[in-house]
């Protein structure tokens, strides 16, 4: 505030700030609390403390299943919707067309609409095709989803891109899949990382849409719900705990290796 | 009509949008063709009827949809208030650090919801986290609000608080400073920029994020069953009884169909008054 006038509320709205942090993460610490504690059903504070559940997961053969399942479906959408997301991010807002106000809308649909009932109509659509629900219907149930949160991830990159730049390319005598290649992809790295990012993780954790879509198998979202609504047990904090920590890994992994590279190409173009 | 499909931005739109067709499309129109088939069929070749929405109507189907819309209502309200300071914050005041705040708000996002709103029952379940502490601190018993209706609106205010916090985000960053500095100079006061100034110009933003806020909670399960037990039965749980164990597709779908109805309206409203171009890519 440059008048300072409003210099009280700042400290105000940084302690609100924090204690909307605690609010957030309460849940997950609780989660990874209770997968430490010794007793089959959880109270606190923990008495025993043991890494015997996660030995207990490591070795379990029903876990890896559940892990690969989830897995199989989240590289599957991943792949899949950055592909089309890629395309329909530029017919999104990169190509001025006729009908692209509505195909924005259409896109945009799927994000507000209900889960679950997506789910549920995804499961009727499948039954009435006769086609038998596996994890790859799932996955092809996540992409209607993920795909439009894709696209709009990319979108807000190819909004700051310079078309001059696809047209210098050309004229320069770049065939246009040199063009695709080695000037729109690069630019738009950013918004295609984020955006792989977001696909394979909202497809990993996602609930409603596996619970009517994948029939005979099991996701570990699905298998934690299972066994929240009937019979605990310790395994349930333990699988929620590696998930998390799958999920936090892979960001770091992903943010430390994509900064690494900013350096990389910065110095090569410098030098 | 070939020049029309001859244009880039149409080659690019052809696959998300055969996409849409086959996954989105197709399946809201069989449901919305199964809701007029007579009760308890698997076809879409019966005769045309209003048996379900009649049974819905005159049923005990209204309360389900009342707590819903009530639930929905009061998160909004909720996350309103509780997140207006923090996105005026991230929008004014935190100038670089806003970007840690965005990742710290956006991370639980990437994170199950499932896991997350089972760590709320850990943390209230009795002799939980919260209660633990509670007897171990000061050697007090209070009764637990899980399993109860305070319960599902904490979870749904939890898991979609993101939801409009990032918007309220775009809409105060659209207010300019200098704006508020002229009306307070010409002797407005604060409430008066706040309600004259401020709120107005950031109406976008406060309009998606709580529409959005309003048809995801209208539409949520997962928040009633884990948090709430058999306390209410959403919108969303009568549904899925529908499809499920019932089976009763026509039934099922006739409920569907209702609540995308309802939310389709707030959206078409809300489509209408925005320009996504203008929102999103601030061009």
């Amino acid at each position: 505030m440059g008048s300072g006038k409003y210099n009280f509320a700042k400290p105000l709205i940084v302690v609100w700030t924090g204690c909307i942090f605690i609010f957030l993460y309460t849940p997950m610490v609780s989660v990874v609390l209770a997968s430490f504690s010794k007793k089959r059903y959880f109270s606190f504070p923990v008495t025993n403390w043991t890494t015997l559940w996660y030995e207990k997961a490591f070795n379990s053969l029903s876990v890896r299943d559940l892990l690969f399942t989830s897995f199989s479906v989240a590289a599957v959408v991943t792949v899949f919707s950055v592909g089309l997301a890629f395309f329909g991010a530029l017919a999104f807002a990169r190509y001025d067309w006729k009908g692209r106000k509505l195909f924005q809308k259409i896109v945009l649909l799927p994000i507000f609409f209900p889960q679950a009932v997506l789910g549920l109509a995804l499961l009727l659509w499948f039954s009435q095709l006769g086609i038998i629900t596996s994890w790859t219907t799932a996955a092809f149930a996540h992409m209607i989803w993920i795909v439009p949160i894709v696209t709009l991830i990319i979108s807000i990159q190819v909004y700051s891109f310079d078309p001059a730049l696809e047209e210098a390319a050309v004229d320069l005598g770049a065939t246009r899949l040199q063009t695709l290649w080695e000037v729109t992809i690069p630019i738009l790295s950013p918004g295609l990382i984020s955006g792989s990012v977001f696909a394979f993780l909202l497809s990993w954790g996602n609930f409603p849409l596996s619970l009517f879509t994948t029939g005979a198998d099991q996701t570990v979202p699905e298998w934690l719900y299972a066994k929240m609504v009937s019979g605990y047990t310790p395994m349930v904090p333990t699988l929620g705990s590696l998930m998390m920590a799958g999920a936090l890994v892979s960001l770091l992994v992903i943010y430390v290796a994509y900064t690494l590279f900013k350096i990389y190409r910065k110095r090569r173009f410098a030098s | 009509m070939m020049k029309w499909l001859m244009q880039p931005g149409v080659r690019a739109a052809v696959p998300v949008m055969l996409l849409m067709l086959i996954g989105f499309i197709g399946p809201l129109l069989m449901v919305t063709g199964y809701s007029f088939m007579p009760p308890r069929t698997f076809s879409l070749l019966g005769t045309p009827t209003l048996a379900n929405f009649i049974s819905i109507v005159t049923d005990s189907y209204y309360i389900s949809f009342f707590w819903s819309i009530g639930l929905a209502f009061t998160t909004v309200v909720i996350l309103l208030v509780i997140c207006y300071p923090v996105s005026y914050g991230m929008a004014k005041i935190f100038g670089p650090w806003a970007n840690l705040v965005t990742i710290i708000i956006a991370v639980p996002l990437l994170i199950s919801e499932n896991i997350r709103l089972f760590g709320w029952v850990l943390f209230l379940l009795k002799n939980g986290i919260a209660d633990g502490s509670l007897h171990y601190l000061f050697d007090v018993h209070l009764p637990s609000i899980l399993y109860t209706v305070p319960a599902i609106v904490l979870g749904l205010v939890y898991v979609y608080l993101p939801f409009m916090l990032f918007p309220l985000v775009i809409g105060l960053a659209m207010v300019p400073d200098a704006l508020k500095e002229a009306a307070s100079d010409l002797g407005a006061s604060r409430w008066q920029v706040f309600r004259e100034v401020e709120l107005p110009l950031a109406m976008p933003g406060i309009m998606i994020g709580s529409l959005l806020v309003f048809v995801l909670s209208l539409g949520s399960l997962a928040e009633s069953k884990i948090l709430g037990g058999q306390a209410v039965v959403m919108i969303a749980d009568d549904i899925e009884s529908a499809f499920t164990f019932a089976q009763n597709w026509p039934k099922g779908s006739m409920l569907a169909l209702l609540l995308v109805i309802s939310s389709g309206f707030l959206i078409f409203f809300l489509f209408k008054r925005i320009d996504l171009d203008r929102l999103i890519g601030r061009r």
